[in-house]
């Protein structure tokens, strides 16, 4: 299936959770948050919401800023 | 701690809120955060694949500055709301500093969608510190939504441009009942010795020292700034006055020693230096 996250379309498995997404991509889960199709997935939540096709994952972290 | 910073029940020893956006790379941002003084930085949420994302968080814990999460680059009420949501999930923290502007070429910020943000986040449990205009009804609008300060600017982001409207400022001072903190604008250390003497509470600014050309320097020189608007603020400047009021003893009879004349008679010395 296709998902898109932080802005790129990418081929998952079916199903994946948020967890297994951010492991298969490499990303740290310390400093970080996750919306899907616009709402935040609590930490707790990560190994049990699965993504869907056409799912809009955003990966967000701080960075430097006013 | 001496004349603390109390915003929503927490206490800070430093007046200077210091933003970590612009600085050239992590060293020069550790030496600027040390230098500042400051206990309190701003941070912008982005995307992880963006560079430079895990630096600045392990750079603030190790030094133990706290982090405010902004919603920089926000234009509605609903992008603000998420991007905070997302801040406290990431970061650990309800305090924000929200940021809904209008658009690319002011950053100025966009009051209905700033006013409608501020409402729902407080509602939510956050701790609300609001970047808003030099707008003193909105500044009280804001209040009594329950926001934890307000955060006037004195110029548009980046500008440098100081204070812009000081009697602005003035009356958003005399109007509230939590925190000012003027945001925006301080182009240099003047600026924020200025805001502080208009009983401003605190400054929040990145620009004016991690664009400097020595940005350790830029931020000593804002600390100190801050500190000397903050002491000038308590200690009651004196009123202006339109023509001169000599500092210095009047001479006991000012007929006595004259320039010409008698000059042999009353021979003063040198010519002493003007009184001031």
């Amino acid at each position: 299936m296709f998902a898109v996250v932080n802005g790129t379309e990418r081929e998952l498995p079916d199903g994946v959770s948020v967890a297994g997404l951010l492991d298969k991509l490499g990303m740290t889960r310390t400093g970080v948050a996750v919306a899907l199709d616009g709402a935040v997935v609590p930490r707790g939540n990560w190994t049990t919401t699965t993504l869907r096709s056409g799912s809009v994952v955003e990966v967000l972290t701080a960075v430097g800023g006013g | 701690m001496d004349d603390p910073l109390v915003i929503a029940g927490r206490a800070f020893g430093s007046r200077l809120v210091l933003g970590t956006g612009g600085a050239a790379n992590l060293a020069i941002l550790e030496r600027a955060l040390v230098a500042s003084g400051t206990e309190l930085t701003t941070v912008a949420m982005r995307r992880v694949d963006h560079s430079g994302g895990t630096g600045v968080l392990g750079l603030l814990r190790r030094l133990g500055v706290g982090v405010l999460p902004n919603t920089a680059g926000c234009r509605t009420a609903a992008e603000a709301v998420l991007t905070a949501r997302l801040a406290w999930e990431a970061l650990d923290t309800n305090w924000v500093k929200l940021e809904v502007v209008a658009d690319e070429r002011t950053l100025l910020p966009d009051s209905a969608e700033l006013l409608d943000a501020a409402a729902q986040l407080v509602e939510d449990g956050f701790v609300v510190l609001p970047y808003t205009n030099d707008d003193p009804v909105l500044a009280r609008r804001l209040e009594q939504a329950g926001c934890a300060a307000v955060m006037p600017l004195g110029a548009p982001i980046g500008t440098g441009l100081g204070i812009r409207n000081p009697h602005n400022i003035e009356l958003i001072v005399s109007d509230a009942s939590v925190p000012v903190i003027l945001d925006a604008g301080i182009g240099t250390a003047s600026d924020a010795a200025l805001a502080m003497e208009l009983g401003c509470d605190a400054v929040l600014l990145s620009t004016a020292v991690t664009r400097a050309q020595d940005p350790e320097r830029m931020a000593a020189a804002m600390k100190a700034g801050v500190l000397a608007g903050r002491l000038a603020r308590l200690a009651g400047r004196i009123p202006c006055r339109r023509l001169a009021r000599a500092s210095s003893p009047s001479l006991p009879d000012p007929g006595q020693i004259s320039m010409s004349g008698n000059r042999q008679k009353f021979d003063t010395g040198p010519t002493p230096p003007p009184s001031g």
